[in-house]
């Protein structure tokens, strides 16, 4: 099922089989790293972050009553951002206290030459979403739908 | 999945007879083989649609079926809104209206030969594809509006098109009952750049030669003949549409905790169509369907365009243009009667058949043009839809070949620079951003389009008429 792993030092993320699709997870020690995580998981879909220089800044802001909700609209409004910013994000700062979720992703502009993307992410999805502990870990994940 | 769940109702139609809490029971069309290579999953999401309030007659899968978000993917569900039915965003999908067209040129394959590779390079210049391109169009405010209201009218309106491709869209190219005021800003802003972009993924514009003929009568109604070329196109209502998706699944997944509803599967949240809601909801689904026909429309003016360079008399008539993600309200015959119902398309072609008013004139006696998209590299088919089709599955068929495999897994087996390589020793030109997104649609990670058709043609779903064989293909 594990596909594609990234080892660090407090937090990595990996991708998961979808049929259609694809699913994206991170594990944390907290839930802010475990939201980093999946944010890097969520670009890898498109590109590889590595790839993607942390040059510039959009802030984002989130409310909602459950962590579910919190990460379903986190990874909606990134995916908002690389749409209308027009681009790639390789760097996250959070803080979540619920209900709210106030966060920066760094990243540059989009460079069809340097960042040759994928495809293109059209939402977070409801399936397979979880953002919670398990075995003394923070996971988030969900499929999103390209 | 699992034969020994379904009852056998002939070679090509099997039953899962309602039970629990089912209303009614799922209709799953295509041959023994194809559903053995179903996911289980598509029997566990047509069930639960058959249990949602007000579904008539069945939950029907289609023989391209795959596991979707709630509804699945090749899923048709009718609703009664006299019968508390409901209306539901999983239950069309994130590209509300993706669909596929098709464009006649009168020219043969002889006469693209020599400008082959010059033509695939100027389309994949001017055709704005994959992540990080954007449209020349950009809409304000106000446009955007219109546009929303328009469809692909609206564009004509702008220059972008004839009047007579009207007439070969679905609706008249224009959706009635689209609210732009349902629309969030959100969905707008994200849409403002997008006019008149392809997408990536499964999205592409494609050269073809009419490869074979299965019905000359009606092949000749629809003005193809074997060794013709065509274009297709297939893309949705790109960023709006998805951005319509997200804000109303969550809406009505909220909404359906608030009220405290079970569902088996929170993407099967969804809204009673006569509830505020729901009528919000109808109201930017349509205006999604214009977005998409709008967008459609432009690119069909850029590919003329491109082609009118190389060839500067030539005329591009629209053969037809299907959306296969809606939820449209239509008149079908039901106990006897005739009733409105709300029929949910997911990953479903309409396909009236014969003689229906929906279709134009000069194509009444052929039935409605079904347009089936292969993945990158195999075939296309055009069917029709049949009488039969009607009493089926509320005249509906199939879409495309539907995913066999997951792009994390393609990406193992395939390199994109191979692909392409091997497919141009085929005579079939690549041009994609992306080797690796090429790998990710590699032909072999969808499941056989040509099985998939046959499929719905021995289920008389719909009619094959012609296939069709790329040259060259545009990929975001």
């Amino acid at each position: 099922m594990n596909i594609d792993k990234q080892p660090t030092t407090s937090y990595r993320w990996e991708t998961f089989s979808h049929m259609a699709d694809i699913g994206i997870r991170g594990f944390g020690n907290s839930p802010e790293e475990a939201l980093i995580a999946v944010s890097l998981a969520l670009i890898s879909v498109i590109t590889d972050p590595q790839k993607v220089s942390p040059t510039s800044s959009v802030s984002i802001t989130c409310q909602d009553d459950s962590y579910d909700l919190l990460l379903y609209d986190w990874l909606n409004c990134l995916i908002f951002k690389i749409a209308t910013e027009n681009m790639l994000f390789s760097a996250f700062e959070v803080e979540l206290r619920l209900p709210f979720l106030r966060g920066t992703a760094w990243g540059e502009i989009i460079d069809r030459e340097k960042h040759t993307p994928a495809v293109e992410v059209k939402g977070a999805t409801f399936t397979e979403l979880f953002f919670g502990q398990n075995d003394n870990q923070w996971i988030a994940q969900c499929v999103v739908d390209v | 999945m699992e034969m020994s769940l379904l009852e056998k109702i002939s070679e090509s139609c099997w039953q899962i007879p309602a039970h629990g809490t089912m209303r009614v029971p799922v209709i799953i069309y295509g041959s023994e083989k194809i559903i053995q290579q179903m996911d289980q999953k598509v029997a566990e999401q047509a069930s639960n649609v058959a249990s949602l309030p007000g579904i008539v007659k069945a939950s029907f899968v289609m023989p391209d079926a795959h596991w979707g978000y709630g509804f699945p993917i090749g899923g048709v569900a009718a609703f009664d809104p006299d019968q508390d039915g409901v209306i539901s965003a999983g239950g069309v999908g994130f590209d509300i209206s993706c669909g596929v067209r098709t464009l006649l040129t009168g020219l043969q394959e002889k006469d693209i030969e020599p400008i082959k590779n010059k033509l695939a390079d100027l389309l994949f210049k001017e055709i704005p594809a994959g992540v990080g391109s954007h449209g020349k169009i950009h809409l304000d405010k106000n446009e955007m509006d219109k546009m929303l209201v328009g469809g692909a009218k609206w564009a004509i309106e702008q220059g972008y098109g004839e009047e007579e491709d009207l007439q070969r869209i679905e609706e008249g190219g224009c959706m009635p009952g689209a609210d732009p005021q349902a629309v969030s800003n959100l969905a707008k802003e994200r849409q403002a750049k997008e006019m008149g972009t392809l997408g990536s993924g499964n999205h592409y514009a494609e050269v073809q030669v009419v490869g074979k003929i299965f019905d000359e009568a009606i092949a000749k109604l629809l003005s193809i003949h074997e060794g013709d070329i065509v274009v297709s196109i297939h893309c949705g209502s790109r960023g709006l549409g998805h951005q319509i998706g997200t804000d109303y699944l969550k809406e009505m997944v909220v909404c359906a905790q608030k009220l405290k509803i079970e569902l088996p599967e929170r993407e099967l949240a969804c809204a009673p169509i006569q509830s505020d809601l729901g009528k919000r909801y109808l109201g930017a689904m349509r205006a999604g369907i214009n977005c998409a026909l709008a967008n459609r429309q432009i690119l069909t003016h850029l590919i003329r365009k491109v082609f009118s360079n190389f060839f500067p008399n030539i005329s591009m008539p629209l053969l037809y243009d299907v959306s296969h993600n809606t939820c449209k309200v239509e008149e079908h015959s039901i106990n006897g009667g005739s009733k409105k119902l709300f029929v949910h398309r997911k990953g479903a072609t309409r396909a009236f058949g014969p003689g229906h008013r929906e279709i134009p004139e000069d194509l009444k006696e052929a039935g409605q043009p079904v347009l089936i998209g292969g993945s990158m590299g195999t075939h296309s088919y055009i069917l029709v839809g049949t009488t039969q089709s009607e009493r089926l599955a509320f005249s509906s068929a199939v879409h495309g070949a539907g995913r066999a495999m997951s792009r994390s897994k393609a990406l193992k087996e395939w390199k994109g620079k191979e692909i392409i390589k091997s497919l141009e020793a085929k005579g079939i030109l690549i041009r994609a951003v992306s080797e690796r997104g090429v790998a990710e649609e590699a032909p072999l990670a969808y499941k056989d389009v040509s099985d998939v058709v046959e499929a719905a043609h021995k289920a008389e779903l719909a009619k094959l008429i012609a296939r069709l064989d790329p040259l060259i293909c545009i990929k975001g």
